[in-house]
């Protein structure tokens, strides 16, 4: 009986050392039944990239809290696409200011999030935006 | 390229979308697996387990840096396994964490997976997962089992040499003498050795060794320990079960134990018992995938109302549960 799951990459790339946000998230992906791979703190861009890649995620959600987002998320999704990986969705939480989330959209980013929002809104996008791979 | 081709040359994105398909036990994944498998049977399976937090995830990760630091660099994959929750099937992996130091080498490819509810500390896709790996030409796959209790066995069918870790302080002499866990040690890791109480623990774990093995001994001799050995028409060529302290956050122990790993390895070879353990190993396997099958055309002749039905019958204790299965068979 073939078992499909969804995978979430959540990694948290940069220097902010608050880990609390990605935590929760992680929880709740763990209780919509999706699999979930913590990475840790203080992450960069390259291993962010790398873990996607040998975990073979569906989605990879970054949790940054420290303003550097328009400069670590161009960086990863490059990465992340220069490894063949065309399909995996990005997601991005934490405090992004609202004119940043327009410039998030057009790097790539499917869903951004900030303080306060409801995680059962980040787990019908993810669901709606993947299909379990088969 | 096929798929099987590119994980032959060792590509890392075909590696792991393969590693998905068996994962999922798709029918591209069962074809591949098929395929690849004349390719495998070459590498180290290496198992770790022990009870949570007794420090596999550091362990493996100071494993594999030494394993890349050595004069002749071995590549090295690593499946993590973490328990998948029983109630909504998700899983929070998280063995990732302690293993950042690999991150960036090319010759480390780490893969970490939910159980998706096996028991016995391996998922049903472990096994074939490895062969993946074994097949894109990984030296050594270290197995990390999810935190394992006292009969969280089946590494033990999988690996060739497999570590169980310990800690101080988790248990007296009774405990390990205990069926179980420490049964399957090919080598007793004591981490966190920096810790008190190491004396003891080591004590207790030599204890359990000395009940066991009958041609080598060590006796208390007025106070100091003394080996004794059986005489010789006694003494065979089985593997005496090394005990090595390490303290995995910092290395410490680990190029000793490397040492004793490398032993085993070359005990099998020479006793013949890789042979024998990969036979059990494919034994098992066999096995689960013939039970698998027989439940998946089970499943198919019995209609959820006969079963549905059957189990009314239970409940209201009409039928014995051995009743109950003959009107299912």
């Amino acid at each position: 009986m073939p078992e499909k799951k969804i995978r979430v990459l959540v990694g948290k790339p940069g220097l902010d050392g608050h880990d609390r946000g990605a935590k929760v998230i992680a929880r709740a992906l763990r209780d919509a039944g999706m699999e979930v791979i913590y990475t840790g703190l203080r992450q960069t861009p390259e291993m962010i990239a790398e873990a996607a890649l040998q975990e073979d995620v569906d989605a990879v959600g970054l949790s940054i809290l420290s303003g550097a987002h328009l400069t670590l998320v161009p960086r990863i999704i490059e990465l992340i696409r220069a490894n063949g990986q065309d399909d995996v969705r990005i997601f991005v939480g934490g405090i992004i200011p609202d004119e940043d989330v327009p410039k998030l959209r057009e790097l790539g980013v499917d869903g951004v999030y900030g303080p306060g929002s409801p995680t059962h809104a980040i787990i019908d996008d993810i669901r709606k935006l993947i299909q379990p791979a088969s | 390229m096929s798929l099987q081709d590119a994980v032959l040359k060792g590509e890392r994105l075909a590696v792991s979308r393969l590693l998905t398909a068996v994962e999922n036990d798709t029918a591209e994944g069962q074809a591949a697996l098929n395929e690849l498998f004349v390719h495998t049977g070459k590498a180290h399976l290496i198992g770790i387990t022990g009870a949570p937090g007794t420090g596999k995830s550091s362990l493996v990760n100071q494993i594999a840096l030494h394993y890349r630091k050595a004069a002749t660099p071995l590549n090295i994959a690593i499946v993590a396994v973490d328990p998948s929750s029983p109630f909504t099937g998700g899983a929070v992996l998280g063995d990732r964490v302690r293993m950042r130091e690999l991150s960036g080498d090319s010759g480390v490819f780490i893969r970490s997976m939910a159980t998706r509810g096996s028991l016995g500390g391996l998922a049903t896709a472990t096994a074939g997962m490895t062969q993946v790996l074994d097949a894109a030409g990984f030296d050594v796959i270290l197995i990390e089992t999810v935190g394992a209790g006292q009969s969280e066995v089946e590494v033990a069918k999988l690996a060739h040499t497999v570590l169980v870790v310990d800690v101080p302080g988790l248990g007296d002499d009774v405990q390990a003498i205990k069926a179980g866990i420490l049964e399957i040690a090919d080598i007793l890791v004591l981490n966190k050795a920096d810790r008190p109480g190491v004396e003891a623990a080591e004590r207790a774990l030599l204890g359990m060794l000395k009940l066991g093995h009958p041609t080598k001994h060590l006796v208390q001799h007025h106070g100091k320990l003394e080996e004794v050995l059986a005489p010789a028409e006694a003494v065979t060529d089985d593997w005496l079960i090394p005990i090595r302290r390490t303290v995995a956050t910092d290395g410490e122990g680990l190029p000793e134990l490397l040492e004793v790993m490398g032993k085993h390895k070359a005990h099998l070879q020479h006793t013949g018992d890789w042979q024998r353990r990969e036979r059990a190993r494919l034994h098992t396997q066999l096995q689960d995938l013939v039970q698998h099958s027989l439940m998946t055309e089970w499943r198919g002749r019995v209609t959820d109302a006969q079963y549905t039905q059957a189990l009314d019958k239970l409940v209201a204790r009409e039928l014995s549960p051995r009743q109950a299965l003959q009107t299912l068979l």
